[in-house]
């Protein structure tokens, strides 16, 4: 699939095929349904977006309100690793910020952005609920406990390094 | 219980049973708690199992899954990665903060020569954190192997489920917990009798339970914590409920952000399905309960009962106006009994001991043990459990060990955004529903962060507001326009524009918040600027009069400048200055050149000693 264009004939629609049939009968199963879809895609590109409303009976524009409903969901193409600095209250306290500073300046993005590589996409987050060893970035699906900026700068090297 | 159930396990577990039984065995458990494999558990556990195998030593090498996914084992995850070593006949050691490189010496020098290494066991300041503590719910947390429903059996687990299910009615459970003083767990406090009993009184051909861990304050991670490290409690205790009020399916309504506990949970249930604690016709007692994880997508208001229903229903997660209340008309507009995961947890436990032993511990309106999540600026920050009652000052001297780098405590922010904040006088008020309310903080679901003197708290209002502007649903204008407003006047009040009304305005608007608003959400969001203009209103005028933030984190209003009488000498601020803006020696105080300096405010944060401001 290609990440540029979301027209019809470059998003593979097979791949929720399974995902539709497997909650067929299930009641409320959007949700579950656009998880699932964003894991295959990377994000909710539009088409998918309207072969899930067929599937599941409802307009595209309900299950858009459902998806901007949600943070988890994204409507447009992210970076390969999701570099999530946690806001909550301890890492609040324990000077969050200068994390989020640390990776503007280290990626030139601002929060919510993409690196023109789509190797990184930078968001802040409220709680990871890592409040034991905060400061925390979370880079995917991994846990970066008491990180400071310059331990920060190297990890984002490491990530950099090995690339997509 | 265990003997019934020995037919069903599997040999190699029940070897694992009963040599764990006989102690015949040396045993390393590596705590693998989310903190334990952040801070490398996971390696350090694969060097033990490599190293034994290697040596053919005769040790098993156990996976003492520590209780917290993020916060790691046994809630000091500080300390990790966190290893007992157990030598048959003695006491279990433990090491903090161990790394692949001492794997081969305390292999060598403990389980070979049956010396300890003592200069890496575990101070006496995190004994002093699990000594203070009272720990009912936590119990089995860091101790048995999450992924291994023996070890909870072997521990007393499911026995309370088979008691109730032979021995008791629906109503009699109801009124055990009744009596046992249970109260809600997620932060209002509504008594768990009452509201089982309430469920029940309605019939329907679907009722459903409802297990609501979408814990998300920011600061909170008890739940997760109890659902990555003993996640058959909180099934056993929604099983129980289940049966009090005879639902016909369950849901656990967990946050997507917590992979692990979602997996140990998914275990959980497939493991007390195959032992028929689950399913059909549950131990032959003819009641069947199947239980469903279903993941939120990221709503904080979907921690709201009604919200949360509709995000399973697949639905925008936004609340409705009560009545009808969920019992009578919740999901799928079915009667719906909805609890969080701590109080699952305690079910068992009263069932197991009975309400009159449970309802002795706590205080007269609160009942059992609470878990908070300690965080923020202390030196120990972790997971404790304390009986009701407990005070703010036992919580964060005694377990917490303080304030770290010499500082002094301020605040200790209590319920997270629906929550407020309880300054030094207040350091010996008793923790319950009643007596923080009155203080104008709330229980909420447990959230504990500490801060100290550098903490700003007009910023720390302006936080939490922030927080409650980005959640806020949008669904009622009380709680969209009045969030959005009230963070704009923080703002302003931090950036050295406020004014002397602004105070007034903050104050009308959190009453009319309070009161107008339809859910939770924007009825507590003013509360943490209301606790704050409580005990801490010289600090907002000290922005808006003199432009002056106390605390120097405000950094619109910092000046850069170093206090002389309280700079050291250190030269940690010249060495961390990015552009070379300070001068100084070991002889002579440090001096910021105006000119030069940047305003990056490395200098403040690297000062120990509160010396530039």
């Amino acid at each position: 699939m290609s990440e540029q264009s979301t027209n019809n004939e470059t998003v593979d629609l097979s791949k929720i095929e399974k995902v539709l049939e497997k909650y067929k009968d299930t009641r409320g199963a959007l949700i579950p349904i656009l998880q699932k879809a964003q894991a295959e895609y990377g994000f909710l590109p539009e088409p998918v977006i309207d072969h899930i409303a067929q599937s599941v009976n409802m307009s595209a524009d309900e299950i858009i309100g459902v998806a901007t409903f949600y943070a988890q969901f994204h409507l447009k193409p992210r970076g390969h690793h999701i570099v999530k600095v946690c806001c909550g209250t301890a890492c609040h306290v324990k000077n969050a910020k200068a994390l989020s500073s640390k990776v503007r300046e280290k990626l030139k993005i601002d929060v919510n952005e993409t690196t023109e590589d789509k190797l990184f996409t930078f968001e802040e987050v409220s709680c990871l609920g890592a409040c034991g060893i905060a400061p925390v970035v979370m880079i995917d699906e991994d846990v970066h406990g008491e990180v400071s900026p310059d331990k920060l700068n190297d990890v984002l090297d490491n990530y950099k390094k090995s690339g997509a | 219980m265990v003997k019934m159930d020995t037919k069903s396990v599997p040999l190699e577990n029940k070897n694992k049973i009963e040599k764990m039984e006989n102690e015949t065995q040396s045993v390393v458990a590596v705590c693998l708690g989310t903190g334990g494999i952040a801070a490398g558990g996971d390696k350090v556990f694969r060097k033990f199992e490599d190293e034994i195998k290697k040596l053919g030593l005769d040790a098993a090498v156990g996976k003492r899954v520590c209780k917290t996914a993020k916060t790691g084992c046994r809630g000091l995850c500080a300390r990790d990665v966190l290893v007992d070593v157990t030598i048959p006949g003695q006491e279990a050691l433990t090491y903090e903060k161990v790394t692949v490189d001492m794997v081969p010496q305390i292999i060598d020098e403990h389980l070979i020569k049956n010396t300890p290494v003592n200069k890496w066991l575990a101070k006496e300041d995190y004994h002093k954190f699990y000594d203070s503590q009272q720990r009912l719910v936590l119990a089995n947390s860091g101790i048995i192997d999450p992924e291994n429903i023996d070890e909870y059996i072997a521990r007393g687990g499911y026995a309370a489920l088979k008691k109730v299910l032979e021995t008791m009615t629906q109503q009699d459970v109801i009124q055990e917990i009744k009596k046992s003083g249970l109260r809600g767990r997620g932060g209002g406090g509504f008594p768990t009798g009452e509201k089982w009993a309430s469920g029940a009184k309605y019939s329907a051909d679907e009722k459903f339970i409802i297990c609501n861990a979408d814990e998300g304050d920011p600061g909170a991670f008890m739940d997760r914590s109890l659902m990555e490290s003993d996640p058959h409690a909180v099934l056993e205790g929604m099983i129980i409920g289940g049966y009090a009020i005879e639902a016909t399916s369950g849901y656990i309504y967990i946050r997507a952000e917590y992979p692990l506990a979602v997996k140990r949970l998914r275990y959980a249930i497939q493991q007390a399905k195959e032992r028929k604690f689950l399913g059909k016709n549950i131990l032959n007692s003819h009641y069947s309960l199947d239980i469903f994880i279903k993941e939120g997508a990221g709503a904080f208001v979907c921690g709201e009962s009604t919200a949360l229903q509709y995000s399973i229903e697949g639905k925008r997660g936004m609340p409705r106006t009560r009545p009808p209340q969920s019992v009578e008309a919740g999901l799928w507009d079915k009667p719906t009994v909805l609890n969080n995961v701590e109080t699952f947890a305690n079910v068992s436990i009263i069932i197991n001991r009975g309400a009159d032993w449970y309802s002795k511990i706590g205080t007269e309106k609160s009942k059992g043990t609470k878990i908070f999540s300690l965080t923020g600026r202390i030196k120990n920050p972790g997971l404790i459990e304390v009986p009701m009652g407990a005070t703010i000052r036992q919580i964060v001297f005694d377990m917490g060990g303080g304030i770290p780098r010499k500082k002094r405590f301020k605040a200790v922010q209590i319920g997270g955004p629906s929550g407020g904040c309880l300054p030094e006088s207040l350091l010996d008020s008793p923790i319950d529903y009643e007596s923080l309310l009155g203080l104008g903080a709330m229980m909420g679901s447990g959230s504990f962060v500490v801060v100290d003197e550098t903490t700003c708290m007009v910023d720390m209002a302006r936080f939490f507001m922030n927080f409650c502007a980005n959640e806020s649903c949008g669904k009622c204008p009380p709680c969209r326009i009045g969030t959005t407003l009230m963070l704009d006047i923080l703002i302003r009040i931090t950036q050295g524009l406020g004014e002397e009304k602004d105070l007034e305005v903050l104050e009308q608007m959190s009453d009319e918040m309070k009161t107008m608003s339809l859910c939770g959400l924007g009825q507590s969001a003013p509360n943490p600027v209301k606790s704050t203009l409580r005990y801490f209103k010289d600090e907002y005028i000290a922005h808006i009069r003199d432009k002056i933030c106390p605390t120097a984190t405000c950094v619109a209003l910092h000046r850069y400048e170093v206090v002389p009488e309280k700079c050291t000498k250190c030269q940690a601020c010249i060495r961390n200055c990015p552009v070379k803006a300070i001068s100084g020696s070991t002889k002579e105080v440090a001096f910021i050149d105006k000119e030069k300096c940047i305003k990056c405010n490395l200098c403040y944060e690297k000062c120990n000693f509160m010396a530039i401001k």
